[in-house]
């Protein structure tokens, strides 16, 4: 076989593509965010869900003792069992602030389920197309984020919060 | 017992593999002209251990033997027989037991029906697809034995995820099977031209059936696919550009490629390099997005309970794979010249095979590229549907316009008066959009030029037809009617995509909901027990205040035990001109149902249209001479 200049670009590109494939086998926990955990957000930029003009960033959230970042849309279910617990955190305590991003929804129907459920958020960010929440290595939702006033992740809650979860971010503000 | 059956079977399997790649071996050394009569009946008795070994884990299933893993892991007991059978396939280790099945059966067939064929190119093939099959055998007996015992033996099964429990889904991953795994017989081919020599056109004869019936199969096999996404994942589409519904994808765009470009090679004698190119890729294409798939390296709906060693095992066998036929590729190689004019079909099927190639990599790049960031900067990022669209929609346009001139060329040359045809044509197509646009809305340039290029190929084809009928041909309909089926498939995802109505509310017992034209009244919710679930089912009436038509639609919400899981059970009403599309969904603590309504005109032309182009396949799979 005669060695040409062609023939050495695809040996070399293919093997490239195979040891991407073998690196990204041995990162077991693909889609798995948990290990988020202690590092910091990264910068955002946030729009209200009713004003254009209004935003938030991430310096906003360095005024607070603890942020909690909840991702929810009117078409999930299971943010609705969640919601009762997002009230009583903003109702009974107040070093903790919530953030509500409203992920790839209607601003008409993410209105609705606020004024049907209730409305536990300091400040709702709108996300239309899903680009902010990939920021924050959201993958599906609900997803609930506690950051602290250095911005470092302290807990990342991933499906609807329970009971059990709801008495562990109050341990972890206290 | 069964256990002691299956693996007994499978290890026979591989002895018999061995067996015949070595009297293959020797047998092409001698001067005789035909293949010895030993190795068609050591092949024969290959394929009855594969298909026994087959039905032996059926058996297990039928029975509820959770004596055996697997089926412990994939049934249960009140699972009805159909869905006990379809289990079989339904899981990794069944699946694979069938992908063996389908090598070993592909190898026999094309040893006995190529008979008029070289020898030495036939021996080769079943040496390389035996080798094929050892190595799947080793994965299947070292890493994923479906076998394997479990023990003490479990009382009762955990049971088949309830969104498999579905009859487009029990038929999907066979049908996909023989249209993947069919396609290892044309790389072994392949491989076997190679090295043997035995090229050019009588290549093209050996292994035009072949691809045919993969390239139907896999066809079937991803409409199918779609039709259970629509009816069971209730989410109202039918493609999500899926990172596996694009592993599925390549494939296809790469034996489509094949199939077409074979047709220059069996007739014409050239691109026998580009050939051989795009029978190695499709099948390397195949085993790539199984990998991808059941490494767990992408997540989807498709995921099967991912495991590492899984993954290393086909990457490696990938690599080797891959590495192997490059190598003989680059030796064997010779350097062809082409001669086509501008204005031949040749040329045409050649521009083809530029655009499959550019989807290809186009779908190729969307998925591999999130992987490729994960690995080398551990960010995160998913490529969708926007990207698909943005980059492949404009090119369809062109597509559909030389899908409909292209076959109409003849060999070699052909002169200017097709131009002018497709000029009065592409004039008439344009009045029909204009019609549409006038009286059914308004919609966006790309959209006006995917209706333009689509009626265009309706109308250039249905003259085809006209002509076929008239001057009496005998070839060529296939063609017309899986083109034609195209453009009324793009036609209506077309019409679908632009007038669909969709809305998403809460509602409780009792409330009433007016949106466009239809008023909803949501009258009940009734629970009922059925074999292996309960069900909580609403009944709606939908009125249609522009003709007082009344309909009834009844979602459910399914509550499975075994595994415990819920499941809504989308209310679809088809008629021919649109489909009435309502799911229900519990909101906990409360009396209101969130309802996402649809009303999505065409779906069922979708459908049709898309097996119509599956259905042209089968119809040239029948015609076995005189096809052009």
């Amino acid at each position: 076989m005669k060695i040409s200049i062609s023939k050495i670009i695809i040996f070399s590109f293919t093997i490239f593509l195979l040891l991407v494939f073998w690196q990204g086998l041995k990162k077991d926990n693909n889609y798995d965010t948990e290990n988020l955990i202690g590092s910091r957000i990264s910068s955002f930029q946030l729009i209200e869900i009713n004003n254009n003009d209004q935003y938030i960033s991430e310096e906003d959230l360095k005024k607070n003792k603890f942020t909690l970042i909840n991702f929810f849309a009117s078409w999930c279910a299971p943010c609705r069992t969640e919601h009762k617990y997002l009230l009583n955190l903003s109702n009974k305590n107040k070093k903790i602030k919530i953030i509500g991003i409203n992920f790839k929804d209607k601003k008409k129907n993410a209105i609705n389920f606020l004024n049907e459920l209730g409305n536990p958020y300091n400040f709702v960010g709108k996300d239309i197309n899903g680009k902010i929440s990939i920021l924050f290595g959201i993958y599906g939702i609900p997803e609930s984020i506690l950051v602290d006033s250095d911005l470092t992740v302290i807990k990342k809650i991933v499906g609807p919060i329970d009971k059990v979860q709801y008495n562990e971010i109050l341990e972890l503000v206290q | 017992m069964l256990s002691n059956i299956g693996i007994g079977l499978v290890i026979l399997i591989l002895a018999l593999s061995f067996l015949i790649i070595s009297i293959a071996y020797y047998d092409s050394k001698t001067s005789k002209q035909v293949i010895k009569k030993s190795i068609y009946k050591l092949s024969l008795l290959q394929t009855t251990f594969t298909i026994l070994s087959f039905f032996t884990l059926i058996i297990g299933f039928i029975n509820s033997d959770f004596s055996l893993i697997n089926v412990y892991e994939n049934s249960h007991t009140t699972k009805p027989l159909f869905y006990k059978i379809a289990g079989t396939w339904g899981n990794h280790e069944g699946s694979l037991l069938l992908w063996v099945n389908i090598l070993v059966i592909f190898s026999y067939l094309f040893l006995v029906f190529n008979h008029t064929h070289n020898k030495k190119f036939r021996l080769y093939t079943l040496i390389f697809q035996n080798i094929l099959i050892i190595g799947f055998l080793f994965f299947l007996l070292l890493n994923s034995n479906p076998f394997n015992l479990i023990y003490p033996i479990p009382l009762e099964g955990l049971g088949l995820n309830p969104i498999l429990q579905d009859p487009a889904l029990a038929v999907h991953p066979p049908l996909l099977y023989i249209g993947f795994v069919g396609c290892s017989i044309y790389f072994s081919a392949a491989m076997a031209s190679l090295i043997s020599g035995y090229g050019g056109k009588l290549f093209a004869q050996s292994i035009k059936t072949w691809v045919k019936i993969s390239w139907c199969f896999q066809t079937l096999g991803i409409i199918v696919g779609s039709i259970w996404a629509y009816y069971e994942l209730g989410w109202g589409g039918f493609w999500f550009w899926d990172p596996v519904e694009n592993a599925s994808l390549l494939p296809w765009f790469a034996i489509t490629a094949l199939m077409h470009s074979l047709i220059v090679l069996e007739k014409r004698n050239t691109l026998y390099a580009w050939v051989i190119i795009l029978c190695l890729l499709t099948f390397i294409l195949s085993v790539t997005g199984t990998f991808l798939v059941r490494s767990g390296i992408l997540n989807s709906v498709h995921t099967f309970a991912s495991d590492p060693s899984r993954g290393i095992y086909i990457l490696s066998f990938l690599s080797l794979m891959i590495f192997s036929s490059l190598i003989v590729f680059f030796m064997k190689y010779k350097k062809e010249t082409y001669n086509f004019n501008l204005k031949s079909r040749e040329t045409f099927i050649l521009v083809n095979n530029w655009f499959m190639i550019f989807f290809l990599v186009t779908i190729l790049i969307g998925m591999l590229y999130p992987i490729f960031l994960d690995v080398l900067t551990n960010v995160k990022i998913s490529v969708g549907p926007p990207f698909f669209n943005i980059i492949i929609i404009p090119l369809v346009v062109p597509l559909l316009f030389l899908m409909a001139i292209g076959p109409n060329f003849s060999w070699i040359n052909s002169r200017n008066k097709i131009f002018y045809k497709a000029l009065f044509i592409v004039l008439g197509s344009v009045a029909i959009n204009v019609f549409i646009l006038y009286f059914f809305g308004r919609y966006s340039l790309m959209s006006n030029l995917i209706f333009v290029s689509a009626i265009f190929l309706i109308l250039y084809s249905l003259l085809d037809i006209k002509k076929f009928f008239n001057k009496k041909l005998k070839f060529g309909l296939s063609r017309i009617i899986s083109h034609l089926s195209f453009g009324f498939l793009i036609f209506f995802i077309g019409i679908n995509h632009q007038f669909s109505i969709e809305e998403d509310f809460n509602l409780k017992v009792g409330d009433i909901k007016k949106i466009s034209s239809y008023e909803i009244n949501f009258e009940e919710i009734t629970m009922k027990e059925k074999k292996n679930y309960k069900v909580a089912i609403g009944s709606f009436k939908l009125t249609n205040l522009k003709n007082d038509m009344v309909q009834y639609l009844n979602p459910e919400i399914r509550i499975y035990s075994n595994p415990e899981t819920l499941t809504y059970e989308a209310a679809i009403k088809t008629k021919i001109t649109s489909d009435l599309y309502l799911t229900m969904s519990n909101i906990s603590r409360s009396d209101f149902y969130n309802i996402k309504f649809q009303n999505k005109p065409f779906m069922i032309w979708i459908w049709i249209s898309a097996l119509m182009i599956a259905v042209g396949g089968f119809i040239q799979l029948n015609l076995k001479k005189n096809e052009d």
